[in-house]
């Protein structure tokens, strides 16, 4: 198989990454901070230690204040849902993924919250100036897309998070396609919740994920979704004010965070050059070679390694369908849970076919693809 | 270390305990992670015990790095 859906998860994942979740699960295997016999020790010193990976990667002086969750979609409803309070109003754009538009529209429909989404389009930046226009007196938080699953573009953080601070608003980032491949620093670009899946461009296993609080960011300004078993203050039937206890209950997916530990631990320093790498060889090679074919975003902004195209009166599905059967390839058509960013880049209803390049791709892949691709134009009507 | 000479920090969270370990082992202050005394504290988590000498040093580099712990005891 020729594996083209890195966006989704990454695949294959690294043998360190798999080792280490097998080593956990053979001979670690302790729920950590519920005892204090040598196996519970050793798990959370483990979790302590990936908290500090991660903070250090991302700008973050208190490693207490990563908030360890199912996945970025987990780690958005937490941001959104736990900030917002009847009223309330929010800000986001039209490039959102579902895992921010939806858990908004249902505070819309459930408590009474509004939101204004701000047109843009992809691989074009948001101007702060119409997100302070867009601020009324109830208006508590900007939740923006940083990557767009769909079509491979960044917006950038800096402007945006310096308005925010100035307004008092809180920043909340969706990192899910950035995260272990454009750098993100929660100090310098003034976010104060970034939420990352670790499955993606971390390249740990899947069932990984976080919440990342900013250091200035008073964590009382959110509440937690779940409470429960957290091994802390358990005479207390209310769950413990202090991090990262109060936004975690329950035994955390260790077996998986054992991987992600292995994960944030590899030299992944050329990822980001090799995936735009890819994404500029495959554009230069399928403009010149497959008929029909339409891009939608110009390389050089193209950085998480997804690309976006459509092929002239063929639908999304059934080239994917096509490239699947000819090649062997896996890809991902139509909306890719992006309805927004496709109304804005025109390609709603149908969408798009998205290739997402990972770290084990390599240019034969794009040659067989790019071939593939040409004989589909090249062919006759697909279902 | 002797028993009479032992401190016991206490903590809030087994998750401030482990990063207290691991703070301290990183500024070579001596610690383990012991069970929380149950006359100390009800919690079910982790305590450090370290030698009453270090205590002072050690609760200036926790407070230093912003781990939050409850008190100082002597160990039992």
């Amino acid at each position: 198989m020729i594996y083209f859906d890195h966006a989704a998860t990454s695949f294959p994942k690294p043998p360190e990454v798999v080792e280490a979740a097998r080593r956990f699960l053979e001979s670690g295997g302790a729920s950590p901070g519920r005892g204090s016999y040598p196996g519970a020790i050793d798990s959370g010193m483990l979790l302590c230690e990936i908290r500090e990976r991660l903070a250090a990667r991302f700008g973050l002086r208190d490693p207490m204040r990563v908030i360890f969750g199912l996945n970025a979609t987990d780690a958005l409803n937490l941001a959104i849902a736990g900030t917002l309070d009847p009223g309330d109003h929010a800000i986001t754009t039209a490039l959102e993924h579902n895992s921010v538009i939806r858990p908004l529209k249902e505070l819309e429909r459930r408590r009474g919250v509004s939101v204004t989404v701000l047109p843009v389009r992809p691989g074009e930046a948001l101007d702060p100036a119409d997100v302070a226009a867009a601020i009324a007196p109830r208006t508590r938080a900007l939740v923006v897309n940083h990557g767009s699953n769909s079509f491979g573009t960044v917006l950038p953080l800096r402007e945006l998070g310096a308005l925010c601070r100035a307004r008092g608003l809180t920043f909340i980032v969706d990192a899910a396609q950035t995260a272990g491949v454009v750098p993100v620093s929660i100090d310098e670009d003034g976010v104060d919740l970034l939420a990352f899946s670790g499955h993606k461009a971390l390249m740990g296993p899947m069932g990984t994920g976080a919440l990342l609080l900013a250091d200035s960011f008073d964590s009382a300004r959110l509440q937690p979704l779940r409470v429960g078993g957290t091994g802390s203050q358990s005479e207390r039937l209310l769950a413990p004010d202090f991090l990262p206890d109060r936004f975690e209950c329950g035994t955390p997916n260790m077996p998986g965070l054992a991987g992600l530990h292995a994960a944030l631990g590899l030299d992944t320093s050329g990822l980001a050059d090799h995936k735009r790498r890819l994404v500029r060889r495959f554009m230069d090679r399928a403009l010149a070679s497959v008929p029909g074919i339409a891009f939608y975003v110009p390389s050089d902004r193209l950085q998480t390694g997804a690309v976006s195209f459509n092929l002239a009166g063929r639908t999304p599905s059934a080239v994917a369908r096509a490239l699947s059967e000819r090649a062997d390839i896996a890809c991902r058509p139509g909306l890719q849970c992006s309805p927004l960013s496709h109304r804005s880049a025109g390609t709603f209803p149908q969408g798009t076919v998205r290739f997402s390049f990972g770290w084990r791709n390599t240019d034969a892949e794009i040659e067989t693809a790019v071939a593939a691709l040409a004989e589909v134009a090249r062919g006759g009507p697909t279902p | 270390m002797t028993a009479d000479a032992l401190r016991v920090i206490l903590f809030f969270s087994s998750n401030h305990a482990i990063w207290a370990a691991r703070v301290l082992d990183r500024r070579g202050i001596a610690a383990r992670l012991v069970p929380t005394p149950r006359h100390l504290s009800s919690e079910c988590g982790h305590a450090v015990e370290l030698r009453a000498a270090d205590a002072a040093r050690a609760a200036e580099a926790l407070a230093a790095r912003g781990v939050p712990f409850d008190r100082v005891e002597e160990a039992p």
